[in-house]
């Protein structure tokens, strides 16, 4: 295990995420993509901690605000799909077309 | 050496369930392929001595996925996957940028001359995340507790079927509101139930 396996499995992740942020119609489908994309950061944040400097905490801090965030963003994304969902009946990105021209 | 061996096979799972979750064709199996992903991403941070903060993604990631799937099925045309599904646009596109993105950030990784590591890990990490939170990264606690509270009034107000310009009409005028069943509390009844406000 070094820093840069970590950072590897990370990069994954990230892209993972971004192909599923990208790629998908659904909008639950996009916030697990945007999920994965968080998750590489708190394996990133976790890594740079231990292997560059784990005498301060500010690693772990980062990994703290990033299990926040996604927390937030699963929230806001389903009061989001709910909310265009009872006044439109939409589920799916290429459905909200309501900002398009 | 054992430690490798967990770390690699853990590594190699999540990035497969990861794959999983945008190929199966079930909404359900892709929310617990996608929980499979966070646990098996949560393992290499025990191993980094990170007990707290890897036990606390992996039971968030349990309850956050059991709450998914329930808005899966609530909102997917296909929950079981009984037949394929395939709701995608410009897959390959994507597929390009974020092969791209893998490839430029791995030669990076691989690439980049990476600081030496300073000093060693606390004999106690949990104490010492707790300490800077409530001392030198006081800040960031604050600014993460004011945004869970803002969450929580913003989904609430977001997810509400019936907001005030519902029952109270454009002008907020209307009196009584309109709602389904009469009899709300408002401060006027207020005032009638227990003659404050006078």
């Amino acid at each position: 295990m070094t820093l840069q396996t970590f950072l590897l499995l990370a990069c994954a992740l990230l892209a993972i995420g971004l192909y599923g942020a990208l790629s998908q119609q659904s909008i639950v489908m996009i916030m697990m993509g945007l999920e994965l994309m968080v998750n590489a950061v708190i394996v990133a944040g976790a890594a740079f901690w231990y292997y560059v400097s784990p005498a301060r905490p500010d690693g772990q801090v980062v990994v703290l605000v990033a299990v926040t965030l996604m927390a937030v963003e699963m929230a806001m994304g389903f009061a989001v799909q709910t909310a265009i969902f009872r006044s439109s009946e939409v589920d799916m990105t290429d459905m909200a077309t309501e900002l398009k021209d | 050496m054992a430690q490798a061996v967990v770390f690699w096979v853990c590594a190699i799972g999540a990035v497969a369930a990861g794959l999983a979750v945008f190929r199966v064709d079930s909404m359900a199996r892709a929310t617990f392929a996608l929980l499979a992903s966070f646990v098996l991403a949560a393992v290499p941070l025990l191993l980094l001595g990170l007990s707290y903060l890897g036990i606390l993604v992996i039971l968030m990631m349990i309850m956050e996925m059991v709450v998914m799937a329930v808005f899966m099925i609530m909102y997917m045309m296909n929950p079981a996957g009984l037949m394929p599904m395939s709701m995608v646009h410009n897959k390959k596109g994507s597929l390009a940028i974020s092969t791209g993105t893998f490839v430029v950030l791995a030669v990076g990784v691989l690439l980049v001359d990476w600081p030496q590591r300073q000093g060693v890990p606390p004999p106690d990490v949990t104490f010492a995340l707790g300490e800077a939170l409530m001392g030198s990264h006081m800040l960031v606690m604050l600014v993460i507790g004011l945004g869970l509270f803002a969450t929580i009034v913003s989904a609430v107000v977001l997810s509400h079927p019936r907001g005030r310009y519902d029952r109270f009409g454009d002008d907020l005028r209307r009196r009584p509101p309109d709602d389904p069943i009469p009899g709300s509390v408002d401060a006027r009844s207020l005032t009638r139930i227990f003659g404050v406000g006078r």
